[in-house]
């Protein structure tokens, strides 16, 4: 790694920082200048985010969201690598299962709401029956595609050191689609968490989903509207670069474009 | 070491028992309803013990015999047989060696080496991991991982994966040829070390005829579609062979024009 290879230890954080703060700015003199009423500015969104952190309600929503997605996106992840890494494996089982799942794969899991609750009721399991929705296409697809494209060198050495097919799947085609299967699966918990807001506004009553529709129905607090938005963000990014730490692992890191 | 310098100089495929021996090979392709003629008679008979390089052209079918050799593609006519067996599937006691792309880049120097490993105690792996990490000479790299070796390295670790297992066949797919011609030589002189020392059988595919001549005790000139058996040529020089005698330049400007190439350029 050579020194000017990389930014500098400063400008790694003074960038982000100054655009965010650039960001911040432009939102207050927006709020001033149109002189609005209702969209809150910066100070405001920060005055009801510390009131609901003073009240212990925020706490427990953001618990209940990535409660919500975790559980979701595990089930989504446990049953999909599976699946697609079979579907991926038996090529003539993909093409039985391939035209259903490109039919259901585009389907927003919002639209799936209505069915969530006829299924689950209104409640936790509806909510985290669409994270897993939302999530489980993209792992399954990942997975498929990953499996298809490990060169044909790996698997003919795996089987000349005489492994069965179990072992060649899982000693040679899983570790080497893994980078792949990463990269879907860090899509797939951003999506998981695009959908647990979606959710959380219709199916439930706590979460930052809900906290956004309940502010703006009890009260028109855009203060609290906003400030759950960015909550959502920011939590969100956290999430990211958390999965890209794994991404930097050395038995995967090959696959990516980091440089060694 | 055995001290076969001078036994190299007798004819000695003739004393060697035959390892492998292909009867009528031919493969032909079909790609979009046309067929196309790969290989043709191939009859080739190697011994045991003994080290043959395919030499030919680029799409001359020489990779493809390997692969039919080592039990990936079913020749479409004729048979492959290796001590007496015909061959139906790869086989650990016959490794193919990619060229440094066949390493597996999720595991470490030592897990490459030991993949094939799995049957043995975890004593005797780590043993035998630890024996050809220094034949190969990758001491102080059983952590590392392939990208954060030399293409010459990741060469090593491959050449060492196959030997751990202990084959009596090595098959290599042009090895060295995305190595830097002085890797390149370096890894030549090497494999023949090891050649030397494990006494393995050996099939070499390159197109390069100074390497060919340098490696072989014979030289399988195969001309181009559909792929054939051109000539085989014995080359009697021991080892370690002299590149400037007259013997080696005969032996070689010989394949030279019989490829039809003028050995001016």
């Amino acid at each position: 790694m050579r020194a000017q290879d990389q930014p500098g230890r400063w400008e790694r954080y003074f960038w982000p920082v100054l655009a965010t703060a650039l960001f911040l700015a432009f939102w207050y003199c927006a709020v001033v200048w149109s002189g609005t009423k209702i969209f809150p500015s910066p100070r405001e969104v920060v005055r009801g985010l510390a009131e609901l952190i003073h009240e212990g309600v925020l706490y427990h929503d953001i618990i209940d969201s990535l409660r919500r997605v975790a559980i979701g996106y595990f089930a989504a992840v446990a049953l999909g690598i599976p699946l697609g890494l079979l579907f991926g494996w038996y090529s003539a089982v993909n093409q039985v299962v391939n035209p259903v799942v490109q039919i259901l794969r585009p389907i927003s899991p919002i639209a799936w709401i209505p069915v969530a609750i006829i299924l689950f009721g209104v409640g936790d399991y509806a909510a985290i029956f669409l994270v897993f929705l939302g999530a489980f296409f993209p792992i399954v697809v990942t997975c498929v595609d990953s499996v298809a494209n490990v060169p044909l060198i790996y698997r003919r050495a795996g089987s000349n050191f005489g492994l069965t097919p179990p072992q060649l799947l899982s000693r040679v085609v899983f570790p080497a689609a893994l980078p792949q299967i990463l990269v879907g699966l860090r899509i797939a918990l951003g999506i998981g968490w695009l959908v647990v807001v979606a959710g959380e506004m219709i199916a439930v009553s706590s979460g930052l989903g809900f906290l956004i529709i309940d502010s703006r129905n009890s009260g028109k607090r855009y203060d609290l509207v906003v400030g759950a938005m960015l909550l959502i963000g920011v939590i969100g990014l956290m999430l990211d670069l958390l999965f890209r730490r794994i991404e930097t692992m050395k038995p995967v890191r090959w696959g990516f474009r980091h440089e060694s | 070491m055995p001290s076969n310098t001078i036994i190299e100089t007798e004819p000695a495929t003739v004393s060697l028992l035959t390892k492998l021996r292909t009867e009528n090979v031919s493969m032909i392709f079909s790609r979009d309803g046309k067929s196309m003629s790969v290989l043709e008679n191939i009859n080739l008979e190697v011994g045991d013990g003994e080290f043959v390089c395919l030499l030919g052209p680029s799409g001359c079918g020489k990779s493809t015999l390997l692969s039919a050799i080592a039990g990936f593609l079913k020749p479409t006519g004729g048979e492959i047989r290796i001590d007496g067996e015909a061959v139906r599937d790869p086989d650990p006691r016959r490794i193919f060696v990619f060229q440094e792309r066949g390493v597996f880049p999720w595991l470490t120097v030592e897990g490459n080496i030991g993949f094939g490993l799995g049957r043995l105690s975890r004593a005797e792996r780590a043993q035998r991991i630890n024996h050809y990490i220094r034949m190969v000479g990758l001491e102080g790299f059983e952590k590392s991982y392939p990208h954060e070796l030399s293409g010459g390295m990741k060469q090593r670790v491959e050449v060492a994966r196959a030997l751990a297992v202990n084959p009596d066949v090595l098959f290599l797919d042009e090895p060295f040829g995305a190595l830097d011609s002085i890797t390149r030589m370096v890894m030549r002189s090497e494999l023949l070390r090891i050649w030397q020392a494990e006494r393995k059988t050996i099939l070499f595919v390159t197109h390069d005829i100074d390497e060919a001549v340098q490696l072989a005790d014979r030289v399988v000139v195969m001309s181009a579609r559909p792929g054939r058996i051109q000539q085989i040529v014995k080359i009697d020089i021991a080892h370690p062979r002299d590149i400037s005698s007259p013997r080696y330049l005969e032996l070689r400007d010989g394949i030279l024009s019989q490829i039809g190439l003028a050995h001016n350029v």
